[in-house]
């Protein structure tokens, strides 16, 4: 679903502005939701990169995100690193992480791919579980110092590191825009909608995958390490397979192929979760069956459906109409239901 | 030496366990290329269904028995009202599978509470057999006989009999085999629904030795994808090499290298998907 260009942009410069004001009004409740929103929205931006620009759905993108956060941890908490280079430094390993797997991954195909993807990711899992003596095993990591940017006072204050993390964000999601809209960024959905075509007209499709990959994992990895400056603990559950699918429920229900989606994906689940939690323990339960519903109903993403229902009601003259065919949903989502085997 | 032999058995009677679910998902997969992320979870439910009635009635035949046909059920009606829908469409199949195992391991955990518990084996098997210098237990020898057993019956089903045939016409062309008559419906539905009741009959057998508590579903789920990913997707002699080989390294890994023992597991899979993506027997 994609929305016609001034919308995008008030759309973009409306949620910016919130996004800027909004904990200046709000109880500090709200700004931690709305950081945990950012961190899962970078997050899930990095996974759309590949699942929605790409057409590799990958089911094992928060090993990215827990491993930057815990290369971080680690560094702080047995290397005595000081916390913004030890924050590099788990980008960097995420990144490294994603070239390894990426070696292995890029070369399968459509559903391989996604096979390798989840159970390499749940090796990490089982990395961070077992390996005790380095991440404290299934009692997690404690201790991760909060980022000092230099003026000689950490970032505790929840509003501070707010602000911290929303410029992180801006930065990353705008350099991932840039990609996408990059000639590099084109290439990507020409081998999303047709690998053999692309590598006919000349172009290496598996380094132009394989450095979406390298990306994605590099920036969620980003994500990972400003998720563990500001929770100061990681465990194993951060690189969990239910991580990594809330990622993948994150950018398709926010749009996928639409990169800010993802964002309102992400503050959907946080706030949906927090909201839920209040009343019930049943939090997985019912994100089950919103999994479920999403893609019996929604596939295309809330947002889309959202301006595709108020698209017919006004007659169309809002939005262009909703995909009539469901292949047309699924080639914006990255599935091709026509294609055979590959 | 008694250790080898010791690890040895140990990790054969894990694989016959996870062939009975990564059979299951290779035949699923093969058929119908869903690729089923709530294949742990009816491991988990039958371990669970088993140990509620082995308490009430204390007959496992019957644990068993109503595993299956619970099991098969829901393979059903998943199959029926929900995949068969999105024939084909991968990402859309994982999503709902995905979602259903979350619903699963919540409603497990609803009702059975989140205290690890352990199923008695029956009364006969509790006990050892000595085996030359190792002393080994009963009803490990019986899982692995029924593993043994399962993959006799389950070659013989698919290489010599008509419905068998049927199957691997339907693995290899599906539109072929339609055109040529076959009712491809209810055989992917009811293929679909022994591919759950299989896994969880594993639940079941797993339970005596591995225990049932919240997330064994995600325990054996990696590792049944291992084996597939291994012996080659859709291929049941991949899944009977890989679920071996998966079960002695894992085993294997445990016992020599404690901290890293998950990791082992996936260095040998990194390594045969680097020499041959589609895995040792798959056709890619």
């Amino acid at each position: 679903m994609r929305m016609r260009r001034p919308l995008r942009l008030l759309f973009l410069l409306l949620g910016g502005a919130a996004l800027l004001l909004l904990p200046q009004f709000l109880p500090v409740y709200f700004t931690h939701l709305l950081i945990l929103t950012l961190v899962y929205g970078l997050a899930a931006m990095s996974l759309d990169l590949l699942l929605g620009y790409t057409g590799l759905t990958s089911f094992g993108h928060a090993a990215y995100f827990g491993t930057a956060a815990y290369t971080m941890g680690v560094a702080i908490v047995r290397l005595h690193v000081r916390p913004l280079p030890a924050m590099g430094v788990g980008v960097l390993g995420a990144a490294v992480l994603a070239a390894l797997f990426g070696l292995l991954a890029i070369r399968a195909t459509a559903v391989y791919f996604l096979i390798i993807t989840l159970a390499l990711g749940m090796g990490m899992w089982g990395l961070a579980y077992r390996w005790v003596s380095v991440t404290g095993g299934d009692n997690g990591l404690p201790g991760i110092l909060p980022v000092d940017l230099g003026f000689g006072w950490p970032l505790r204050d929840a509003v501070a590191l707010y602000y911290f993390i929303l410029t992180a964000c801006a930065v990353a999601a705008f350099l991932l825009y840039r990609l996408t809209v990059s000639p590099f960024g084109l290439a990507l959905r020409g081998i999303r909608e047709s690998e053999g075509r692309m590598r006919m007209l000349g172009f290496n499709t598996w380094l132009h995958k394989y450095v979406a990959f390298v990306v994605a994992g590099g920036t969620a990895g980003l994500a990972g390490t400003l998720y563990a400056a500001y929770n100061g603990f990681v465990s194993p559950t951060d690189l969990h397979i239910t991580g990594s699918a809330e990622q993948v429920l994150v950018v398709i229900l926010g749009g996928s192929g639409t990169l800010f989606g993802s964002m309102i994906g992400a503050g959907l689940v946080v706030f949906l979760r927090n909201l839920i939690s209040a009343y019930t323990q049943r939090w997985l339960l019912i994100l089950g069956i919103v999994f479920i519903a999403t893609v019996m109903y929604a596939p295309e993403g809330v947002l889309g459906k959202a301006l595709a229902l108020a698209g017919r009601r006004f007659s169309g003259r809002l939005v262009p109409a909703a995909p009539a065919r469901r292949e047309d949903v699924l080639g914006e989502l990255g599935v091709d239901a026509r294609e055979e085997g590959a | 030496m008694e250790f080898w032999l010791g690890q040895m058995l140990n990790g054969l009677s894990f694989g016959a366990l996870l062939f009975l679910l990564a059979s299951g998902l290779s035949l699923i997969f093969g058929l119908m290329r869903i690729v089923n992320i709530a294949h742990g979870s009816y491991y988990l439910l039958g371990a669970y269904i088993a140990l509620s009635v082995v308490r009430s009635t204390r007959s496992f035949t019957l644990a068993i028995l109503t595993a299956l046909a619970v099991l098969a059920s829901i393979g059903v009606l998943m199959q029926r009202f929900f995949l068969a829908r999105f024939y084909r469409q991968e990402q859309a199949q994982v999503l709902l599978t995905m979602g259903f195992s979350f619903a699963f391991a919540d409603l497990a955990l609803w009702l059975w509470g989140g205290d690890p518990q352990r199923l008695a084996a029956p009364a006969r098997l509790a006990r050892s057999v000595a085996l030359g210098p190792v002393v080994f237990p009963a009803y490990r020898f019986t899982v692995i006989l029924v593993g043994a057993v399962v993959a006799l019956v389950l070659w013989l089903v698919m290489e010599r009999t008509r419905l068998g045939a049927i199957v691997r016409a339907a693995v290899d062309d599906q539109e072929m085999a339609r055109g040529l008559g076959v009712n491809v419906g209810p055989l992917l539905t009811g293929m679909f629904a022994f591919g759950a009741a299989l896994a969880g009959f594993g639940g079941v057998m797993g339970a005596p030795f591995l225990g049932v508590y919240p997330g064994a579903d995600s325990d054996v789920l990696p590792l049944a994808f291992a084996v597939v990913i291994i012996g080659g997707l859709g291929s049941l002699r991949g899944a009977v090499v890989g679920s071996m080989l998966v079960g002695i390294l894992d085993h294997f890994g445990k016992a020599l290298f404690p901290e890293l023992s998950y990791f082992t597991l996936f260095v040998p899979m990194a390594i045969i998907l680097a020499i041959r993506p589609t895995g040792l027997f798959g056709r890619g």
